[in-house]
């Protein structure tokens, strides 16, 4: 950083992170977009972590218990997200294991890391840089709803195959809790504000 | 992308009226506002954010590719989505059948969930845009709440989830094909063009465009 960037709080002045119109402090709402202004959110890591802790607390039950039932001629079988991706993995569908695989664990549990990790280090140097937790904080607000794919695919399975006795895919309860712990950890990204994150 | 060339805001802020500056929203970087020509983009020197990226004629591009894109969601909805056959038994599916197949039990949520990421939310934010930028493309006083209309859509941006649908129709659709064949119907085929369009379309949204045409068209209304 070359040079010295004056921040709309340095200069006395409150900005509208929806529509970046610039205002006088104590201006409640914007004066153009109509959303509530803050000069920074006092409160936003406290959310942060309320949502942070809420979705690793559905996410244990996620990875134990069965995401998906399945009913071929009355043999029964219960996979795990885990199970699941193995399942692609012998099966030979390299390409689709490993989407499966980064959807359902890595982006999950690179979200928390990395949810956990700014919210402890913001507006600290220590570890990286103020452009590298800026670039962290952009993939994890990027990259958290594609978690979602697993419950779709669920959902999918479950419509698609009811052959009755045949052959039957039931949707188990950790489809419900993973759709949960992606929300929660969607509404921890979103309640950062990553302003803070540039402050001194 | 090649076309676009970036260009610096100025940060000489004497005697800059309020109204002539612009804060980045990600960092809160403050600029003076440079006319921007479409095409041009004006990124944050700090942390990049693109600022403003005005394209020609986009109320207009907007409009069109989300009408196009309510019309194909509409077909998705009532045509066959997925038709599998296995051992001579059929099943099939429809986009609402998949939405609602946690619809017993405890699992309810669940498809209340689902209808709304894949169908009520991205349906909801093309027409809120729709609505928003209708009478301004015409050079018309903006509607009734167009401005929280518009704020909404912004909101709802993360929680309009067909694009991953789509992934998870694919990947739904290799982990079957062992035990059955699968045949896309026309809601298949929609919803996938239904995505590119709602991309499309998202391509050229600029906010900075949208929110000053709100601001000119709410001030002609009041003064009218
Ligand atoms: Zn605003
Ligand atoms: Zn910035």
């Amino acid at each position: 950083m070359s040079e010295r960037i004056l921040t709309a709080r340095e200069a006395g002045l409150v900005a509208c992170t929806r529509c970046g119109l610039v205002h006088t402090p104590r201006t409640q709402n914007c004066t153009r977009c109509g959303a509530p202004l803050v000069s920074r959110d006092r409160h936003s890591l406290q959310r942060v972590w309320a949502w942070w802790i809420a979705g690793l607390i559905v996410y244990i039950p996620a990875n134990l218990y069965p995401m998906l039932l399945t009913n071929t001629l009355g043999t029964r079988t219960r996979s795990t997200i885990l199970g699941g991706v193995v399942e692609l993995w012998a099966h030979g569908d390299l390409p689709v294991a490993l989407i499966v695989f980064a959807a359902s664990i890595v982006i999950p549990v690179g979200k928390f890391l990395a949810i956990a990790f700014l919210a402890m280090s913001i507006n600290k140097r220590r570890f990286m840089s103020v452009h590298a937790q800026h670039r962290l904080f952009e993939v994890v607000e990027f990259i958290g709803r594609w978690s979602m794919i697993d419950v779709f695919v669920v959902a999918i399975l479950a419509s698609l195959v009811q052959f009755s006795f045949v052959a039957s895919i039931n949707p188990g309860i950790a489809a419900i809790c993973f759709a949960l712990s992606v929300i929660f950890t969607m509404k921890a990204a979103l309640a950062f504000d990553p302003r803070t994150i540039w402050d001194d | 992308m090649s076309l676009m060339k970036d260009i610096d805001m100025q940060d000489d802020f004497v005697e800059v009226p309020l109204d002539r500056m612009r804060a980045c929203p990600q960092c809160d970087a403050l600029y003076h506002l440079q006319p921007v020509q479409p095409r041009e983009r004006a990124a944050c020197k700090r942390c990049g954010t693109v600022l403003i990226a005005p394209r020609a004629f986009a109320f207009t591009r907007i409009i069109a590719l989300s009408v196009a894109a309510l019309i194909l969601l509409t077909i998705a909805l009532f045509t066959p989505f997925l038709d599998l056959s296995a051992a001579g038994m059929h099943s099939n599916a429809s986009i609402w059948d998949t939405a609602m197949a946690f619809s017993d039990g405890m699992m309810a949520p669940l498809s209340i969930a689902v209808v709304a990421f894949i169908i009520v939310i991205p349906a909801l934010r093309l027409g809120l845009i729709v609505y928003t930028l209708v009478p301004l493309a015409r050079g018309r006083p903006a509607g009734i709440h167009a401005a929280g209309a518009f704020r909404l859509a912004e909101a709802l941006r993360p929680w309009s989830m067909a694009e991953i649908f789509v992934i998870g129709v694919a990947v739904a659709l290799v982990k079957i094909a062992g035990m059955a064949s699968v045949t896309p119907g026309i809601a298949f085929w929609s919803f996938c063009i239904l995505v590119i369009m709602m991309i499309w379309q998202d391509s050229f949204v600029d906010r900075e465009q949208v929110w000053s045409a709100l601001h000119r068209g709410s001030r002609t209304a009041n003064t009218a």
